[in-house]
Formats: C-alpha cells, structure tokens, sequence
C-alpha cells in the first residue's frame, strides 16, 4: 500500500459485474514468460496462480508454469519471508532458471511483506553463480488491472537488469510492444530484422507461448528474450514502446530508460491502421537510417487498395469495441481511417486518459456519437450496447454472451480468445495485422447483412 | 526422462506399485516453489455451490478470483442462469486500507434488488480474512433488510486447501436445509449430493431414479435451487456422489435430520448399475423399485451396448494415464478404461486421502505410477516414461499432454459433455476413441521416436478407425 489512493468514480459502492479486465499478477506472469529461462513466481496462496495459469492455458493453449509461494494460514500470520526464500531455493533446484519474476499478490501486498529485503537477504544467502538474477514487481490488483501489472512487470525487469555502460555491440533498439498476440510478436521480429535493427523485445512470447511439440519435456519452453539483451538496454540507440495511453503514465520502461539511460525513446500507439503504422515506419526509418524495405511499402499498398474496394461495406457502420484501453484507442484510431464509428469504446481499466486520447482521433463524436466508459464491467457494457445498438461488437470473448443475447456479430481480437483455436495465430499489428482485422470486419458486417436478407446474394 | 529431478520434498506423495511397502503422504500443504495443480478454499467453495442457479455469488475481494470463474463450467440449469454471472465488490486500495464492510453492504442491497435472487452466498476471499471485515454481520443486516437468505461462506484462500472449501461450501448451505415445507414429500425420496449438472448430466440420473418410482426432492447442486434445498431435509436418502465435496452435508443431514446416506458414482456402467441398485435397497419395502431398477439397467446398457463393443475393438490395448481432482473419481475412471480394455500406467489426485491411495494401489497393475497432488514436470515425466496414448485431467493438464503428443480427454467441471450414467459412458467411449484413434499423432515427435524412423512417409497409426480397411489401403506406403 505504498502509492497514493487514487480517486475513485461514483461507483465506489456498486459491485463489479462480469469483469472487463483481469488482475495484475496475470499481467506480469505474461512478461516473465516472454524472458528465456524465466520462471513467473506468484508470491501469495495458491488459487492465484491456478486461477492465472489456467486463464493463460485456455487461451494460449500451451503448458504455462507459474510457481508459488503457497502461503498457508500460519504464513499469513508471521509473514511470507521464509516462504518465499523456500519457494526460491526449489525454484533453482528444479528448474535451473535463468531469471526469476517475483510478482506478488493482493494477499503479499496486504500483509505488507518486504520482498525487496527478502530477494535480498536470499541473494546474500545465496551468493553462488547459479543464482538467478531476481525481479520484484508488485502487484497488487487493487490498485490495478493485468495491463498495470504487465507494464510495471517490464519496468521492473529493465529496472533490475539493465546495466550502465553495458552496450551491445551492435547498437540496437529496445522495443516494448505492449500486450500484443504471439503473432504478432513473430511480425515485428520479421520488420526489425527486414529493417536490419538488431533488436530487444521486452516481452517476447512468440515462442513460448506458441510453440511445436516437444521430444521431451521441457522444463521452460524455449525462446524468449534472453537476460543479456535486457542487461544491454541501457545501451541502445532508441526505445520504441507502443501504446498511447502507457505514454501518458507517469512511469514505463521506455521513460526510465531515457530518464536514467539517456535513452530515446519513441512513444507510439499501437500499430493498426495506416496512419499508427506509418508512424512505426517512420521511426524505423530514423532508428535505421534505411527506407521501409518494398515487402511492407507492398503491404501497405494493399490494405489501401482493399480500403477502396470495400469502403461501402464498412462505411457508417457503427461498433461497440472493449478492452485494454491502448487497444481500444488503437482500434477507434484504425475505425477513423474507414468510416465506422465506434460508438462505444468500454474499458474495465482506468487510467483517466481514455476520453482525451480517444477525442485526439474523434474530436468531434466523443461525448457525442461515441460513448466513452472506462472502468465498465460487461452489465454496464451490455445495457449500453443494447440501448446503442451498434452493427458490430469487436472485442475478446467475454462478450460473446452480449453478442449472442443481444444478436449483434461479433469479431474477437485480444485476450481473452477462450472460444475460438487461433488467439495466439491472431494478428493485429501493422499493415498486415490491419489487414487481417479489416477484412474480418469487413466480412463479418457482409455475413450479417447476407444472413438477414431474403435473398441471400452470391454475387455482390 | 530422468533428466527431470524430482524435488525431495515431493518423493513420499509419489509411488510406483510393486516397490516398498506403501506409505503415501497427501493431505500435504503444496511446497512452496512447485507449480502444483491444486487450487484454494474459494475454488472448492465455489465448485460446490456454483451450480445453484437462482443464487446470487457475490465474491468480495479483488477483481481476480471473480473474473477467473466467471461461467468456466459446464453446470446447466433449466431456468435461471444467475450461477453464470460473476459479481465481485473489487476491492481498491481504499476498501483494503479503510475495511471493505460498506461496500459489500451496498454491493449486496444493489444486486439483491437488481436481479432478485432466492438466496445470496458472500464468498470470503484471502485478503478478507486479513483485513478483518465482519462479513458475518453484513450477511445478517442485508438477510434482515431484503428477507432472503444471506450466506457467508468462509473460503479464505489460504485457511487450507480445497477440501476445507467443500467443507465451508456445504456449513453454508446446511443453513438453509430444514426451512422449507416438507409436507408432501414421498417416503421414497432422496437428494441426489455431489451431482453438478455438467452438459446435463443430472437430468439423466434424476430421470433413472424417477422411473424406479422415486421422487426427487433436490439436487445438490447440479440444476440447483435454493427453494429444494430448503425442504431437502424431507428426503428419506441421501445419494451423494464423489468422496470429497459433498459428504460433509450428508454427515450433518445424518447428524441433525437423522437422514442415512449412501456413497455412489454415477461413471461407468458397472458403478452406475451399482449407484441404482443401492438406491433401490434402500426402500425394500417396495420390491417394484429394485425390478424398475434392473428393467431399467438391462434397456439402458442394450441401447449402447453394440457401439461400446465396436468401440472397444479399436481402443483396446492402450494405454491411460488419470490425473484428476478426487480420488473417488480415478476409481471410476480405471474401472471404466478397464472396460474398454485400456490399462491405466499412471493414476493421480490432487485431494486424495490415505485411504483412497490405498484403493488406488489395490485397484491398480504393477507398476503403475501413483501420485498425490503432481505437478507439471512429475505429471510429463512419467506420463513419457509409461508411454501413455491418452491422459485424462482437467484444462491445466491438456497442453502438457498435447506437447509431448499424448491424447487427451477432459473429465473435469469445463467440459461440456455429459460422461455420468449409461449414455454418459457411451460419450466418454466415443470420446476416447476420437482421441486416440485420431491420424494427427503419426506427426508427433513421440510417434516418429517409438517408430524409431525419421523416413518421410511415417506408416499410419495403429488403428484407422472408421476408415478401417479403405482408407489405409489406398495409402501408399
Ligand atoms: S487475490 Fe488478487 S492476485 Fe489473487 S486472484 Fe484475486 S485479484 Fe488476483
Ligand atoms: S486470492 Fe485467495 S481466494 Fe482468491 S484465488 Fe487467490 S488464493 Fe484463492
């Protein structure tokens, strides 16, 4: 309980109904599975990390390990200290890791455990090189959503990793592309590298979290950023870190990186649309000094070519998006660049950025045409929905039971995907990612319109 | 596999049948540092009771423990659907600090009015149990002001392991019991405990008993309603399925209410079968009910009878490894993959007792692994090591089978699909047979290694399945 109370909304005595975001160990786990040889390590009881692992299972569909420090009554009581220097010394005998992510949870927080006195009194304790290196992010879901702990799990990773003076000798640049899909980690691998910028991504998924089969079991997935890239990013040539509400916070990794390191760093939104992806482009170009090799000056061309050839179908449609608040400003972002308005942009996060960020794209709709509700749960989303009625939901699956009762299409994008097989193949970013959600909207909207008619055209 | 060490800690709730004399530790606290597949008091409370469909589930605590079981079950309900929401005071920062009593009052008043409930269970989570609030008396002033039932149950997440969250789940329903009318009520009548209602599998038991002529007075709590429990104490039986959740209430019922009960499992034809004979001699008194039992038995296992043999053609010989919630459940399981001629190499729980590991031990072969409360690296190890076809668990489990190429059949709560009684064990052979029948495992690195071949053409699987004869011949070799 170290920060300040945030104010908040008149909805202080209501209950939440039907959640629109998760909580932030969820979050940070993620990032410590984008890191090679990392094993997330939830410092609190045991419910926490089931909860989180099987929410991350059913959506990514891979093996994901979160340890624990399995507080019992009597731990609850004196304290967590000599759990989790337990659950550290198993940790290393089992999984041989080469970096720890220490995320507490609400009950750590509220018990007021000392984890940076615990890390460390077991690093002196422990002082032997197979010792990993340990990361400490507290996150405590009462002061935030899984997007909270996500970022501040970053954060705290470079904050503990990175080394000054400590250059690559390549002069690279750190990217912090945000909560995105694995496939959409794998597409901004392939630009960098198209773009010859030798890179750190914080966090990198792509391989963990989406995987082949393995021969054996594999104790941590392969993959990852490696600790001795993150060591390095104090010494990069420029960060990128997407997201335009993160850029607003007063803390990210980006930030600290040019606060303490010098840095530079690119503050974009996240790439969809044209527009948000030409920006990305931009600052390649500079970080590379190269122009935006022809693959993607090709894509590019085609998503503007598909724009034109299917604007009407798109055009004046009206949709309701939820989600991360980045996400959900992104996608109102890339809807201004096609003509349909998002009449409802739903958030469970809360900021307070959401509505200024959303006016810069849709000066003139918001608080008119387009309502703006952070801190919403899908009860408040729904009654809204229903009294908007937009043609088209666009969000994760949590509101397929909105969809399905209020019988408006739907298109999934982001996390949670529970009900549909492809969450981790599903793209979002840059011009191909716009691609793939231009044309499922676009033909989600034809589908709609082809099953209601009388006639049911073929041929359009 | 050896290469996967095995933490010393752990080497007591592990045993391999045919080795030392058995002594097998359970009951254990999780160690610190394991990724263990075990849950909290709360998942345990809230597995119970979730099913009650005209209840309002108020989770007071952070967000996370409401948002990650917001309608993951499969528990159907013929009327209401309030079970499928999920409502939390989420708590902030302010409510830690200042005491979260007022705003679950206030939550409680707004959703009491908003979707008017039979009854309202407030789950404590752990950080309730720090800060201390008197969930208690808010339960008691809300019951007073809106006139229904308000349950606290006490599922702190940390004050134990699931098991102590049956057990809550269960004082906190036994609250209700004794309230309602019981006027009318059969003397051949029995509550059907432990029963959940995935993909419907209570209205299948439900019916089988109603044609043996007895009358239902609730379910517990599979398709549940408040109003039934409240007279479930009119009932002449208890029928309570799955060792570990719901014997509790049958204990106090027996205790208070002097209601007998007996112990059954709906899985598989022999200890369905078994679950209807009991039944029926408990009312003696009435022969028709054992001949409806046995009339009933022989045309429910006729009608499924020619596909179970068809089906056990083309899975006999595999091999199956069980890792499931209680252990009451793995002995239903071995017995019906026994059925289907597949041997079971590994057979775990995550809540078994002494007693039931020692079942275990009875009912298993040679050798097979047995395992207490497993985690992810136990779990693949030996599931490599015995060259298991099929693992069946829950959704924690799944990818660890899929990564290393094993097939897979859930036989927890997320399923959709009914596996108790008659028809259930005809999905569950359909199932079993999808899954380790499918071509896809001709692909998998554990196929190609034990085929000991890297050539392109890998021959196809064991068996062919439904194509049997003419697809596999037309392939080229
Ligand atoms: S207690 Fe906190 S960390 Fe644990 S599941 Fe609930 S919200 Fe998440
Ligand atoms: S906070 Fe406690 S009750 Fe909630 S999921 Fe975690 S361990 Fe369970």
């Amino acid at each position: 309980m170290k920060s300040q109370i945030k104010q908040t909304s008149s909805k202080e005595y209501t209950a939440t109904k039907n959640a629109c975001k998760l909580c932030a160990p969820l979050g940070a786990s993620l990032v410590f599975k984008g890191i090679a040889g990392a094993v997330p390590l939830l410092h609190g009881s045991q419910g926490c990390s089931t909860y989180i692992r099987r929410y991350l299972i059913s959506h990514y569909k891979e093996p994901i390990d979160i340890a624990c420090s399995n507080f019992a009554e009597d731990t609850a009581i004196f304290g967590g200290g000599a759990n989790l220097k337990i659950a550290l010394q198993n940790i290393h005998r089992q999984y041989f890791p080469s970096l720890v992510g220490i995320a507490t949870t609400c009950l750590s927080e509220t018990i007021g455990d000392d984890v940076p006195m615990f890390i460390r009194e077991y690093a002196s304790s422990h002082p032997d090189e197979s010792t990993a290196p340990l990361v400490h992010v507290s996150t405590p879901s009462y002061q935030g959503t899984h997007m909270q702990g996500f970022h501040n799990a970053v954060l705290a990773t470079v904050k503990t990793i990175a080394v000054t003076g400590k250059f690559s000798n390549i002069g690279h640049v750190n990217i912090f592309p945000g909560m995105v899909s694995p496939a959409d980690l794998r597409y901004l691998k392939e630009i960098l590298i198209d773009f010859n910028l030798p890179f750190m991504m914080l966090p990198d998924y792509s391989r963990t979290l989406d995987g082949s089969l393995w021969p054996e079991y594999q104790l941590i997935p392969e993959g990852g950023t490696t600790v001795e890239m993150i060591r390095c990013s104090a010494g990069a040539a420029g960060s990128l870190e997407f997201g335009r509400i993160l850029s607003r916070e007063k803390q990210s990794a980006g930030k600290w990186l040019n606060e303490t390191h010098q840095v530079d760093c690119h503050h974009l939104g996240l790439p969809i649309g044209i527009r948000e992806t030409d920006r990305f482009f931009q600052a390649l170009e500079v970080l590379s000094g190269r122009p935006t090799p022809e693959k993607y000056q090709e894509e590019r061309g085609r998503l503007i070519d598909s724009y034109v050839d299917s604007h009407k179908h798109v055009m004046s449609a009206k949709v309701a998006v939820y989600g991360e608040e980045d996400l959900v400003v992104a996608m109102a972002a890339f809807f201004s660049e096609i003509g349909i308005l998002p009449v409802i942009c739903a958030s469970g996060d809360r900021s307070g950025y959401l509505k200024e960020e959303l006016a810069r794209v849709f000066p003139d709709d918001v608080d008119q045409s387009i309502r703006v509700m952070d801190n919403a749960d899908f009860v408040d989303i729904e009654s809204t929905v229903q009294d908007a009625k937009p043609d088209l939901i666009v969000g994760n699956s949590k509101g397929y039971a909105m969809s399905r009762r209020l019988g408006i299409p739907m298109v999934r994008i982001g996390f949670p995907i529970h009900d549909r097989v492809d969450a981790s193949r599903r793209l979002h970013l840059g011009y191909r990612g716009t691609q793939q959600l231009f044309d499922r909207i676009a033909n989600k909207l034809i589908e709609y319109r082809q099953l209601s008619s009388t006639v049911g055209y073929t041929y359009m | 596999m050896s290469n996967i060490p095995i933490l010393k800690e752990r080497e007591s709730q592990i045993f391999r049948k045919g080795k030392k004399p058995f002594d097998m530790t359970c009951g254990k606290h999780s160690l610190a540092g394991s990724v263990s597949q075990r849950a909290c008091v709360f998942c345990g409370s809230r597995v119970v009771l979730y099913p009650i469909a005209d209840a309002l589930h108020l989770i007071h605590g952070p967000i996370g423990c409401a948002a990650y079981t917001w309608d993951i079950r499969g528990a159907l309900s013929s009327g209401p659907e309030l079970h499928r929401l999920s409502f939390s005071t989420d708590l902030r920062e302010k409510d830690v600090i200042f005491g979260g009593e007022k705003k679950l009052h206030h939550a409680l008043i707004e959703l009491i009015h908003q979707y008017a409930p039979k009854a309202a269970f407030v789950y404590s989570t752990c950080i309730v149990g720090i800060i201390g609030d008197d969930v208690e008396s808010v339960c008691r002033a809300v019951g007073e002001k809106t006139g229904i039932p308000v349950l606290p149950v006490h599922s702190e997440g940390f004050k134990g392991t699931k098991k102590d969250g049956y057990k809550a789940a269960c004082e906190a329903m036994f609250s209700l019991v004794g309230k309602g009318d019981i006027a009318d009520i059969s003397p051949k009548s029995i509550n059907i405990l432990g029963e959940f209602n995935i993909g419907g599998e209570a209205w299948m038991i439900k019916s089988y008993y109603q044609r043996m002529g007895i009358e239902i007075v609730s379910v517990m709590t599979g398709d549940g309603r408040v109003n039934d429990i409240r007279r479930s104490h009119g009932a002449a039986l208890n029928v309570v399925q799955c060792s570990g959740s719901m014997t509790h209430l049958a204990e106090k019922m027996k205790e208070v209410y002097g209601i007998p009960y007996i112990r059954v499992s709906y899985f598989g034809l022999e200890d369905t079968s078994q679950a209807l004979y009991d039944v029926a001699a408990h009312f003696t008194d009435d022969p028709e009910i054992l001949e409806s039992a046995k009339e009933l038995v022989r045309g429910e296992i006729q009608a499924i009878y020619a596909e179970l043999q068809q089906i056990k053609q083309k899975v006999r010989g595999k091999k199956a490894a069980i890792y499931v919630g209680g252990a009451f459940k793995a002995f239903s399981l071995i017995k019906a993959l026994r059925y289907l001629g597949i041997k079971v190499v590994l057979a775990g729980s995550q809540t078994g007792m002494q007693e039931d590991y020692q079942t275990l031990k009875e009912m298993c072969d040679e050798d097979t692994i047995i395992l207490d409360d497993a985690n992810s690296l136990e779990l693949s190890k030996y599931v490599l090591e015995k060259k298991a076809d099929l693992f069946i668990g829950g959704v924690k489990e799944r990818p660890i089978a899929y990564k290393l190429g094993v097939g897979f059949c859930d036989h927890n709560h997320e399923r959709k699909i009914p596996l108790a009684g008659y028809q259930g064990m005809l999905n569950f052979a359909r199932e079993v047979f999808r899954t380790v029948s499918s071509p896809v495992w001709q692909f998998t690195p554990k196929y190609l290694s034990s085929t000991n071949s890297h050539h392109k053409h890998p021959p196809g699987p064991p068996s062919r399945g439904e194509f049997k004869g003419k697809l596999f011949q037309m392939r080229l070799p």
